[in-house]
């Protein structure tokens, strides 16, 4: 019977909790790391035991520690991230130029063909990878050379490069996200990008239709159709047909269509999962009600998801790396909260339950479903 | 023989017990100690000061003999009670509460 491994980052440690494939009672291991932020961690798709994690504080700074046995035992492997050359200036929240300056990696994106690539998504934003298992770490310049990067400017949470999507049927071809810049595609292996933010609108900007400069917030796509894009923006649900060439509002009949995470559904791709949150401004959900929301038609159409979930009184945030799906039959479906709920749906979201109620608060959650 | 006293998260990183003993060859200077520490535990390579500038990272402090050393040169001899074993150098997250 399969197994499912859920990897969980948070403020204070790693979680990595295991099922069987009933998805019912779970093991949970960890703190991993204890009393540091792991903003991420994921494994190789190429060898599901090979898992990376990024550990970080503001006292030490970044580490990336390596697993070869599933996350029973780690090391810590290369930790030199030192942007290409001179990294030059972007803009600083107050509009000043500000320079380059390495804060932590948020995003960490195994290859799905060998167990020793792996990229890194950091702040300030930029792309990096390493060939040899995390020792050595080289950064692909040019998206931060890109002739817009100038002009970029952090988010709330930082200018950090969140979202790296290897795309399965184009070799070379990435898709990556940044607030608050957009999204950036290279059909080179990151030889060069070009901003894909084409019917984008953002009223929080000068220009509401601006090439770069949109707070995304996540994308996602499924494996079997890599041309079809999905995005939680700052605000707005979004959806591309053309690999990200143009987008289409889909956010339909959303309570907010603020938001953090969003994912696709394993088995059927039109399927699709967000948490709507009241506003910029309130980082909580709607009415102290937590809702998963389903498009079963790729958007448009939204379907509250509550069973299981805590329906008043319930103030928690879910961050944009906190959603996955599994990969058996009914897709599983689980997200983390703020308040340290990391939930389960073992039948696409019909029903939800907490694995575990009191961790830190949960910035990502990865799954792995093992044979 | 040169005690260094780390931080909990930093023994718990570099898998030590209790103070750290190193063998530091020339003069006692903080640079001295940290290529020392660094070269023994190479995991601890970018938590207490860059791995290019060699600058000291903001939150964390050098102490010894009851005297905050963050702020001298690097090159600086430590006091003679570190050098020579006396007294350790503290290596300290500021305001870390552990």
């Amino acid at each position: 019977m399969s197994e499912i491994r859920v990897l969980v980052g948070t403020r204070k440690g790693a979680f990595v909790l295991t099922s069987d494939g009933t998805r019912t009672r779970w093991d949970v291991s960890g703190p991993h790391f204890a009393g540091w932020e792991i903003y991420h961690l994921k494994g190789s798709p190429a060898d599901p035991n090979r898992l990376y994690a990024s550990q970080s504080s503001s006292w030490f700074g970044q580490l990336i520690q390596r697993s070869n046995d599933g996350g029973k035992s780690w090391e810590p492997v290369g930790n030199k991230f030192v942007y290409d050359g001179v990294p030059g200036t972007h803009l600083w929240y107050d509009g000043t130029p500000h320079p380059w300056e390495f804060a932590r990696v948020w995003h960490l994106e195994p290859s799905p063909a060998d167990p020793d690539t792996i990229y890194a998504g950091v702040e300030d934003a930029a792309l990096f990878r390493s060939t040899d298992g995390g020792q050595a770490w080289q950064e692909l310049p040019a998206l931060r050379e890109h002739s817009s990067a100038s002009s970029w400017q952090p988010g709330a949470g930082g200018m950090c490069l969140h979202t790296i999507l290897l795309d399965p049927s184009h070799p070379g071809r990435i898709f990556i996200a940044i607030s608050a810049a957009g999204v950036f595609r290279s059909d080179d292996a990151g030889t060069t990008w070009r901003p894909i933010n084409r019917g984008l609108k953002s009223e929080q900007i000068p220009n509401p239709t601006a090439e770069v400069g949109h707070c995304v917030h996540r994308i996602a796509m499924h494996r079997s159709r890599p041309g079809v894009l999905f995005m939680q923006k700052h605000w707005d649900v979004m959806r591309s047909d053309d690999a990200g060439e143009s987008w289409r509002e889909v956010s339909g009949n959303l309570p907010s269509d603020f938001g953090f995470p969003i994912d696709v559904h394993a088995h059927e791709p039109e399927t699709i999962y967000v948490v709507p949150i009241k506003s910029d401004s309130e980082h909580f959900p709607p009415d102290g009600k937590l809702r998963v929301y389903r498009s079963r038609t790729g958007g448009n159409e939204w379907e509250a998801l509550t069973n299981g979930l805590p329906q008043r009184d319930c103030y928690v945030n879910v961050l944009r790396d906190a959603m996955a799906v599994d990969a058996l039959d009914p897709c599983g479906v689980y997200f983390g909260t703020t308040g340290g709920q990391v939930y389960v749906s073992a039948n696409a979201g019909d029903s939800w339950a907490p694995i575990v109620r009191d961790l830190p608060a949960v910035v990502s959650v990865e799954v792995q479903t093992l044979p | 023989m040169i005690r260094v006293v780390l931080p909990a998260h930093l023994r718990a990183l570099a898998r030590v017990d209790g103070e750290v003993k190193l063998d530091v060859e020339g003069q006692a200077t903080q640079r001295a100690v940290l290529d020392a520490l660094e070269d023994r535990y190479p995991m601890l390579r970018g938590t207490i000061r860059d791995q290019v500038t060699l600058q000291r990272r903001a939150f964390v402090r050098f102490f010894a003999c009851e005297e905050d050393l963050s702020h001298e040169l690097p090159d600086a001899p430590l006091p003679a009670a570190v050098a020579t074993g006396a007294e350790p150098f503290l290596v300290v997250g500021a305001g870390h509460a552990h």
